[in-house]
């Protein structure tokens, strides 16, 4: 809104004073459309960085072996590149920590947007942004050496490993609670008192009002929340690899220790791999993969918002 | 009882029917945030606690050293981190803020390349950090020759952080009103000086706050360095932008991986130098927006 009228503002302006072109005005445009221009090149390099080595792996290593078996060990002797293990590992973590961050988050926003005072807002809504701030590796190292042994001392029929998928799983649950609960909480913060006012009206109370009218309303907001969720959480490579494992074993239990994609990236590409090797294009693969996913998750995200989004006045 | 917080109206009225449900709903709302914040507690609890021993001047005038944890320290760490930070800030900031004015004050959002521009930008923001340090490897250090040095770190932290500048600068342009450039432009002032003179001094507090949490960000960022070989003991400080370096929370991360015991708690006393200076980072976040967040 306040871009478009600002721009036929200006253009109303500029055709009165003069009809020549401003050369300064016309030099700052250039420079700041040049500025913006640096994020698509950001997405091509990465493109770039991606693609070569990974149309390399696929000349030596066949589509049908990478998707088709579920052995994964490109660093040993003999190699083998099913990657199917790491995208199960993937999933598996990703799903814990949808499981401990959607309905911890979803409940923390209907509570700061329906529920809490300003002032309670004022103050819960910060710390709740001090969480999302704590960097990965922090989030690892009180897995590894805080929550795995508390876990195996109250649960030891888990049998947990020292790393573990269960651990790195309720980390990373932990790590998106905040990305669920800010993005939800402006959905809900969105969604006009009308709305609730006519609810209260119709004789509900608030937990309906929360439940039936406030959350449906804000859905689309709230979808895309998750998704994004989804997608840091599936691309999260500290916690993992710190209190996850890099052991690739082609397995359900989430006490095992296994590896996810970005753990094996960090792993080989920490060192262990050397240049130019067929290990070393298998990060590029693996990377192109966890890219083409967290893409496909962003695209359906903004496609949620765009299809679902419900307009008020 | 609780109910009574809530706004009066029409709310007391509705709850009247089911006190019981109504009440059972709000408390586990809130024990839902409140684990949450417990949590956050215990984190903090957990690593002060732990790293308590180590915290001491040692920390950070000593060199990190494999063979004698018990005097290692971190400094190499923290000056590499500093590198990092100073030299994002230099290229991040500028470039994103620029980027966030073209966006929200020339860009004709009917146009398809100002259509592409945002949705890459909206698109890269979910990348995840260790393709970045793909990014880095691939082209910065290797295609570029930047080799694994402080400017090939400080680049890729800077295409990191950018979409997150670029998304909350746009937001406190935005929420400049319209009728402040309205009134620019009436006096005769071009686009520009409109932008330069009063748009952007006016959204300074807001564009400060997203600029802090980026670089929070940024300092708290381990994986991407994985990839750029920094993983190593690095035993000095970085001498310039070509220097090879190492990060705080990398530095961390190579102490975790080591089994002794006295590693741990070396990690946890760098965890809460690490949590410290970010904790400072978002209360003075915090404090800016609260200071001077305006209504228009």
């Amino acid at each position: 809104m306040s871009v478009k009228q600002s721009t036929t503002a200006s253009g109303a302006a500029r055709s009165l004073a003069r009809s020549r072109p401003r050369y300064g005005e016309v030099a700052v445009k250039v420079v700041l459309l040049a500025a913006a221009l640096v994020s698509v090149a950001t997405t091509i390099g990465i493109v770039f960085a991606l693609v070569e080595p990974t149309i390399e792996f696929f000349g030596s290593v066949s589509i049908a072996e990478f998707f088709g078996s579920t052995s994964w060990g490109p660093l040993f002797n003999p190699p083998a590149f099913g990657v199917w293990p790491l995208i199960v590992a993937t999933l598996e973590i990703t799903l814990i920590a949808v499981v401990v961050a959607v309905p911890l988050g979803l409940a923390a926003a209907i509570y700061l947007s329906e529920y809490a005072s300003a002032r309670t807002r004022k103050i819960f809504k910060p710390v709740l942004e001090v969480l999302a701030g704590v960097p990965t590796v922090v989030f690892g190292f009180f897995a590894l050496t805080f929550v795995t042994p508390l876990l195996r001392d109250l649960l030891p029929f888990l049998n947990l490993e020292a790393k573990n998928a269960l651990s790195a799983g309720l980390l990373v649950g932990v790590m998106i609670i905040p990305i669920v609960a800010s993005l939800s909480e402006d959905a809900m913060a969105a969604v006009p008192n009308g709305l609730r006012e006519g609810s209260y009206a119709l004789g509900a109370s608030k937990m309906i009002t929360s439940v039936r009218v406030v959350v449906p309303a804000a859905f689309s907001g709230i979808v895309a929340a998750v998704i994004l969720a989804i997608s840091r959480a599936a691309g999260e490579t500290m916690i993992v690899a710190i209190a996850g494992g890099f052991k690739s074993v082609f397995t359900l239990y989430p006490g095992d220790e296994m590896a996810t994609m970005a753990a094996f990236i960090a792993q080989a590409g920490s060192g262990d791999a050397s240049v130019g090797s067929i290990a070393y294009k298998t990060i590029f693969a693996v990377g192109s993969l966890l890219f083409v996913l967290t893409f496909a998750m962003n695209y359906l995200s903004a496609r949620m918002v765009q299809k679902y989004r419900e307009v008020y006045d | 009882m609780a109910i009574l917080t809530t706004p009066r109206s029409a709310v007391q009225l509705a709850s009247k029917g089911r006190p019981l449900k109504e009440h059972l709903f709000r408390i586990a709302l809130l024990t839902s945030l409140a684990i949450a914040l417990i949590f956050l507690a215990m984190l903090l609890i957990y690593v002060v606690n732990k790293g308590w021993p180590r915290l001491n001047s040692m920390l950070w005038e000593n060199q990190p050293s494999i063979r004698r944890p018990e005097t290692s320290g971190i400094q190499s760490g923290i000056f590499g981190t500093l590198w990092i930070i100073g030299l994002t800030a230099l290229m991040a900031l500028p470039t994103g803020i620029l980027a966030a004015v073209y966006l929200e004050e020339y860009a004709d959002k009917t146009k398809w390349y100002n259509k592409l521009i945002e949705l890459n930008i909206s698109n890269l923001a979910a990348v995840p950090s260790i393709v970045y340090g793909i990014l880095g490897l691939g082209i910065i250090a290797r295609w570029l020759q930047f080799g694994f040095t402080v400017m090939t770190g400080a680049v890729t932290i800077s295409l990191l952080v950018l979409p997150i500048v670029i998304i909350s600068a746009r937001e406190a342009i935005r929420a400049v009103p319209p009728s402040i450039r309205e009134g620019s432009l009436a006096l005769g002032a071009t686009q520009w000086q409109t932008i330069y003179r009063q748009v952007l001094p006016a959204s300074i507090p807001g564009i400060a706050t997203g600029s802090i949490l980026a670089l929070s960000r940024a300092i708290g960022e381990a994986a991407p360095f994985l990839m750029l070989g920094a993983a190593t003991l690095v035993r000095f400080n970085p001498e310039g932008v070509w220097s090879s370096f190492t990060v705080l929370p990398l530095q961390i991360y190579s102490f975790i991986t080591r089994p002794q015991a006295e590693f741990s708690v070396l990690a946890a006393a760098a965890i809460v130098i690490l949590l410290a200076i970010l904790l400072l980072m978002n209360s003075v976040a915090i404090w800016l927006r609260n200071r001077y967040q305006k209504r228009w």
